[in-house]
């Protein structure tokens, strides 16, 4: 039997690379979106424990709005990312500062 | 009978409205046949009430028509009182205001010319005077008829708004909109002392009806008030003295006389009927309807006594230099009002009023026949350019004569009786300053006729001055202004003698004035009164006739017999000529202090308060700091992705820290 721990651990190590996946990536916006994924995934096992060990189902109905959420955001992500590279011929995100103040 | 009283103000309105608003369907003659109308009625009315109470012993009304509000139990009413003042007053008032009324038909006949071709103030100018002198004679109606403070106070700032309008009359003038600026401000200083003796008579007695506070007057001179910290004042003598600033704001008292001499920008009618006979007499009139209050403070009747003889003598002295035909007669009429104010003082309020009826006949005369001569002199007035009139102006010379000889006192005229009763009153009168006040109406008796009859002299004796054109149009003026003259003169040499009788000595005025048992100067007068005709006989024995005899004299042989005189004593007296042709430096003080002084507060108000604090400190000043905050702030927004998500993780950090925490 694994423990509840084992999957919290391993939900918050994926939380924690794909929180320095954001910081760290200096080059390319798809592996910020990438990390955005990684990032939910990690709610997601984090829900699924919890509803395994609770016994409540309503944990795992809540994933599935997850994923739902992840693909749509996903999808809008990478064709945002395409009209972006159309008008600047870059996905560099350190060249990406056009909000600079 | 209240339908009388009402009558009598309200057909002045009336026709002040309709020739006002529906000028341009009534036409000019339709202007000045329902004003003359209106004000016709008020003074046939008006007769008719004086008849009514003076000889068929009507007693005297008091009542309110109206009552507009009631705040705090404080009544705010309109409300006649008539009596015998009243009476009196209403009948000069309108009887004047007719005279004008007819006046004005020929003096303002040919006003197109005073306007620009394509003013539009000028195509209405005709009616809109008629609308004003008779809207001034609703007002005057209203002052004099009042048995309130508050409506006392409405006719006295409405009175004064009229005179603004007409002072100002020919709006396209500089000077003459200096002028009514200069008037209504003036005014303001004396109302606003006016309208403080009225609060204080609300204050310490808590109604604003005459007879309630007269009532109370007693109890009100039995308390003290402290002002400026310390100094305790008797209640009576400072709402006594309050009052009388708002009197020597209408009735030209040094030093709140300043308007009046400018007032002669207006229309000659007006000076006649608003700044000579009615209008400005508006203080005498107060101060004598305040009579059982100005008696309870022997302070305030020392003030009046002594700002009414400076006024008396100082501003007849200015008469002697002024060459303008009308200014002459303007300081004669401020040093009349300054005698009027002199008889206050020495507590002979009847022979102040009775004063204020012979002057409005005799000053109303004069401005006419000064008009006249205007009139004929193609609007020159400088009497320098005049001379020889006499030939050419039978009629007006003498009106003038006549209305001369009234102002200096000849024997007989109605002047003599009322100046020399104020003379004499003020000889017996015990109040402090009356040896002064003694001094200056007896020197100013010499001085009147100084000046009156220079000004007589210039104008229609001597050397014809004018150029040939003028000369050549001279004619006496058509009947509409001479009738008015000629119906001003028979008044101003007979009434006089028919009145002093009941008004000075007798019982006329009953109970509307009251003196104090220990100011009955004017009594001791009367004890020695015998008839108008022993009057005269007496008046023989005084020096107030010497007086001007001598003045006459002087004015015919240094105006007349020897002109270089007049350029020699100018230069051997030039300071003293400086002096009053400066008018003692009073307009130059105020220019300066209060013109200059005004404006230099309102410049500095201006560079510290508006540029400075408001606009620089408070409006730019707020808009500077955000700009100064955001263009530091600025340098926090990198436009980096990273950046902004490491805020947000240190964010979330802190926040959770905190949860852990707490």
């Amino acid at each position: 039997m694994i423990s509840l721990s084992a999957y919290l651990s391993v939900g918050a190590v994926l939380f924690a690379i794909s929180v320095g996946g954001i910081f760290l990536n200096r080059k390319n916006v798809v592996v910020l979106l990438m990390c955005i994924e990684l990032m939910l995934l990690s709610a997601n096992i984090n829900f699924v424990a919890f509803s395994h060990y609770m016994n409540d189902i309503s944990g795992q109905v809540f994933v599935f709005f997850i994923l739902t959420v992840a693909a749509a955001e996903a999808a809008i992500g990478l064709a945002i990312l395409v009209t972006l590279f159309r008008n600047r011929r870059t996905i560099d995100v350190d060249q990406l500062d056009s909000m600079k103040g | 009978m209240e339908n009388v009283y009402l009558a009598i103000p309200l057909a002045s309105l009336a026709g002040a409205i309709v020739a006002g608003f529906f000028s341009a369907a009534i036409g000019r003659k339709g202007a000045h046949t329902v004003t003359i109308l209106g004000v016709g009625t008020s003074f046939v009315l008006s007769l008719y009430v004086l008849y009514q109470q003076v000889f068929a012993g009507v007693e005297s009304y008091n009542a309110t028509v109206y009552t507009w509000m009631v705040a705090d139990g404080l009544r705010f009413e309109v409300g006649f009182l008539i009596d015998h003042l009243t009476v009196m007053m209403m009948a000069v008032v309108t009887g004047v205001s007719l005279a004008v009324h007819v006046y004005t038909i020929g003096y303002m006949a040919d006003d197109a010319h005073n306007w620009p071709k394509d003013s539009l103030a000028g195509t209405n100018s005709y009616q809109r005077f008629f609308s004003y002198i008779s809207l001034f004679t609703f007002s005057m109606l209203m002052l004099v008829m009042s048995n309130n403070f508050m409506q006392l106070f409405f006719g006295w700032e409405a009175v004064g708004l009229v005179s603004y309008l007409l002072i100002g009359f020919w709006s396209v003038r500089p000077t003459a909109i200096y002028a009514n600026l200069k008037a209504f401000l003036v005014n303001r200083v004396g109302d606003f002392g006016f309208i403080l003796g009225i609060a204080g008579v609300v204050m310490y007695s808590g109604s604003l009806d005459y007879m309630d506070v007269f009532a109370k007057a007693e109890h009100m001179s039995a308390q003290s008030i402290s002002l400026f910290g310390g100094s305790e004042w008797n209640v009576m003598t400072l709402i006594c003295i309050l009052l009388f600033i708002g009197a020597m704001g209408k009735s030209a008292q040094v030093p709140l006389h300043v308007w009046l001499p400018d007032s002669m920008e207006g229309p000659t009618p007006i000076s006649a009927l608003i700044h000579a006979a009615t209008m400005v007499t508006a203080g005498i009139f107060m101060v004598t309807r305040m009579s059982p209050l100005f008696e309870l403070s022997d302070t305030a009747l020392s003030f009046v006594l002594v700002i009414g003889a400076i006024t008396a003598f100082a501003m007849g002295l200015i008469g002697i230099v002024q060459n303008d035909i009308k200014r002459v007669v303007a300081y004669s009429t401020l040093s009349q009002l300054g005698y009027m104010t002199v008889a206050l003082g020495a507590s002979a309020y009847s022979a102040a009023v009775y004063h204020l009826m012979t002057h409005a006949f005799f000053k109303a005369l004069l401005f006419l026949a000064a008009g006249s001569v205007i009139i004929a002199m193609h609007h020159e007035q400088d009497m320098r350019k005049m001379g020889g009139l006499k030939k050419y102006m039978p009629i007006t010379y003498w009106t003038s004569l006549v209305g001369s000889l009234a102002l200096i006192g000849f024997p007989g005229t109605s002047g003599f009786f009322s100046k020399d009763s104020i003379i004499e009153a003020v000889h017996h009168s015990e109040i402090a300053g009356h040896q002064f006040a003694y001094l200056a109406v007896l020197s100013g008796v010499f001085i009147t006729a100084l000046y009156s009859f220079r000004m007589f002299f210039m104008v229609f004796h001597g050397k014809e001055r004018m150029d040939r054109h003028t000369r050549e149009h001279l004619h006496e003026t058509p009947w509409v202004v001479t009738g008015p003259l000629i119906a001003l003169a028979i008044p101003s040499v007979l009434i006089g003698g028919f009145t002093i009788g009941p008004m000075l000595f007798g019982d006329y005025f009953g109970s509307s004035v009251y003196i104090a048992e220990h100011h009955e100067g004017l009594a001791k007068v009367g004890e020695h009164f015998h008839g108008a005709w022993a009057f005269v006989q007496h008046g023989f024995g005084g020096p107030a006739l010497y007086l001007a005899a001598l003045g006459v004299f002087a004015a015919w042989f240094i105006y007349i017999r020897n002109p270089g005189i007049a350029e020699n004593m100018k230069q051997r007296f030039e300071l003293l000529y400086r002096m009053l042709v400066n008018k003692y430096g009073f307009d130059q003080f105020n220019d300066w202090a209060f013109g200059g002084g005004s404006r230099g507060v309102g410049g500095a108000l201006w560079r510290f308060g508006d540029v400075a604090f408001i606009d620089g400190l408070i409006v730019n000043g707020s808009a500077r700091l955000v700009g100064w905050f955001s263009s530091v702030a600025r340098h926090v927004q990198t436009g980096l992705l990273y950046h902004y998500a490491f805020a947000m993780i240190i964010g979330v950090l802190m926040l959770m820290t905190l949860f852990v925490i707490l």
